[in-house]
């Protein structure tokens, strides 16, 4: 029953939602409110996993392979708690950070129904089941990424909408050809069969096309262009939510696939997996290194930052894993805390384009600190939680003997410092422009101080207690390593 | 087995037809290639998982054999799913464009390129 509160509490509080009409208060407080509730119940199932293992449950009461499957394993637990925390901060972020104008076009409704789709992609244990929360997550996206309906926000849409429906269907056309070879969907008994056949390799046509659907959702090279020419055209505190879970999915979806699909990684997947993670890693950081606009260097670093999510994924060993789950939790953190950021300064300066603003660390010297910790820790100095991350995908790169790609991800290290060193000494450190708006006086909003302050001390926590964590993703790397667990519990 | 060689085939021209309407210029055009291609992976799905003529999708009578009985429930199963999920994308990218429309007066994808310039 705990096995569906993921779903269960963001579809309670949708019902909820429409009870209030246009009343935003009633709106803001049960939005914020399902949120809280949202984070205990993820809590609740991180404890409840971590000590009794995985949980799982069959919808209807149909055995294992006929019936959808609800599985989350430690994984999926982690994935849970960290979305849902950064959901709440966002939630508690867009009650001052959105217009009313958004929260009477329903932002909370679409933000819940979001969650819902995001908490289920990371709970499906059937692969038709993941594509519907796939769907239901994208639907939402769509709409909260046209919210206001201004000129560019269109434009972006039809960018982001097209991409990323002819990713689906080429994830859809994927399950159709492995229901055709095996005649099972459930991903334990789709891992059980694969295991036991040494012709697994009739699998690849289902495999890449499955690998360029959740390319286009993650955001990999080639595939990433609709993610910088649409993300920055919402309002902000939609994008910094976009920021932090959407691409996460594809990646959560990519990891877990692999893991329990691919039983070795040949030569071949491993050398595109670390091919493209290099290109992505690379080109990414060069792109958001060429731009003057706050939100759209950090796109472009949520593509960067994929490749290494991805990277860690390719050198394919239980260590290697766990950093990459590592990377993520913490990219998860800072990304959507910068973005936060960049509202502030947009709030205090009225721009977001670099040479229109500065003087800001001299007029309010606590706003530089809220955005220097984040970036920091993105572009990986310790004690933040970014420098374990990039230390532990080393570590195993070169444990795992995958050299140049390992060399590469120490460079772009160094340039997304650059680029994070940019936004930093234009926006903060140089002295106010001839002719840029006057710093806005009024005092910000308490709502959005806090979360931005949390995700702060947040990155700093997960880097000071980065040995507990780096324990727990082990244990869930190992246990995605040796899947055997997984299929028991799915299928007796 | 005729049928699913004609399927094959059909299948096939919604893709590339869906693919060509996605690369014209025109935005309604690029609607129609999505709702090709959708349609082309529906019956993509329907197609692989094997076709069993003249057969409900359960039991006709008690204690017949189910193998040879009746056609497999699933894929109709997902094959419906998926025509909704599709109906609920076509809505959405039709009032987009309709949205879209109202605002610039255009359709021509060329004038989509506001959001690449910095």
């Amino acid at each position: 029953m705990i096995t569906v509160l993921p779903i269960l509490t963001p579809l309670l509080f949708v019902i909820l939602l429409l009870m209030g009409g246009k009343n935003t208060r009633w709106l803001k407080s049960v939005g914020l409110g399902g949120a809280i509730v949202m984070f205990l119940a993820s809590l609740l199932i991180f404890i409840l996993v971590r000590e009794e293992g995985i949980l799982v449950t069959q919808a209807g009461g149909w055995k294992a392979p006929f019936g959808i499957t609800l599985a989350i394993d430690l994984f999926s637990a982690v994935m849970l708690m960290v979305t849902s925390f950064t959901a709440l901060m966002v939630g508690m972020f867009a009650l001052n950070g959105l217009t009313e104008e958004h929260h009477k076009n329903k932002f909370f409704l679409f933000f819940h129904t979001l969650m819902m789709g995001v908490n289920g992609a990371f709970i499906a244990g059937d692969i038709f089941n993941l594509y519907v929360w796939f769907e239901v997550m994208l639907m939402s996206s769509f709409v909260l990424i046209t919210l206001g309906s201004k000129r560019k926000q269109l434009e972006g849409a039809i960018k982001y909408v097209t991409m990323n429906l002819v990713g689906s269907l080429l994830f859809l056309a994927g399950i159709g050809l492995i229901y055709g070879k095996t005649g099972t969907l459930n991903m334990a008994d789709l891992a059980n069969i694969l295991r036991g056949n040494d012709q697994s390799f009739l699998m690849y046509s289902s495999f890449v096309l499955f690998f360029i659907a959740f390319a286009v959702k993650a955001g990999l090279f080639p595939l990433f262009f609709w993610l910088p020419s649409s993300y920055h055209t919402a309002p902000v505190t939609i994008t910094a939510l976009f920021a932090g879970l959407l691409t996460k999915v594809g990646v959560y979806a990519m990891i877990r696939f692999s893991t329990l699909f691919l039983v070795e990684l040949t030569p071949f997947w491993q050398n595109l997996i670390l091919i493209l993670a290099g290109l992505t890693m690379v080109i990414g950081v060069l792109t958001a290194a060429s731009q003057f606009d706050i939100r759209r260097i950090l796109s472009f670093h949520i593509i960067s930052q994929v490749g290494y999510i991805i990277m860690g994924l390719g050198f394919f060993t239980v260590f290697s894993i766990a950093a990459a789950i590592f990377f993520t939790v913490h990219n998860i953190l800072s990304k959507t805390a910068t973005f936060l950021v960049g509202k502030l300064v947009y709030e205090k300066t009225g721009s977001y384009q670099l040479k229109d603003i500065g003087g800001l660390f001299k007029a309010y010297p606590w706003l530089g600190l809220l955005f220097f910790i984040p970036a920091l820790s993105l572009a990986g100095l310790p004690p933040l939680s970014g420098f374990f991350g990039k230390l532990f995908l080393i570590m195993g790169g070169f444990k795992a003997e995958h050299y140049v790609i390992t060399g590469v991800a120490v460079w772009v290290g160094i340039v997304t410092l650059f680029s994070m060193l940019k936004i930093w000494h234009e926006a903060f450190w140089k002295p106010k422009p001839d002719g840029a708006r006057e710093i806005n006086k009024n005092p910000l909003k308490g709502t959005m101080i806090l979360p931005v302050t949390i995700f702060a001390l947040a990155t700093l926590a997960v880097g000071l207690t980065a040995g507990w964590f780096m324990d727990v993703f082990l244990d869930a790397a190992e246990a995605m390593k040796n899947p055997e667990v997984y299929i028991n519990a799915v299928l007796n | 087995m005729v049928m699913e060689i004609i399927l094959s085939i059909l299948v096939g021209i919604l893709y590339a037809a869906g693919v060509y309407m996605l690369l014209r210029r025109s935005l309604v055009k690029l609607i129609l290639g999505i709702i090709f291609l959708s349609n082309a992976t529906n019956l993509l799905i329907f197609m692989v998982a094997g076709l069993t003529g003249g057969k409900p999708a359960f039991l006709a009578k008690e204690g017949a054999k189910a193998a040879e009985e009746m056609a497999d429930p699933l894929p109709q199963a997902l094959v419906l799913t998926a025509i909704v999920i599709g109906f609920g994308i076509v809505a959405f990218t039709l009032v987009l464009k309709y949205k879209y429309y109202k605002q610039t007066g255009t359709y021509d994808l060329d004038q989509v390129k506001q959001t690449d310039q910095s």
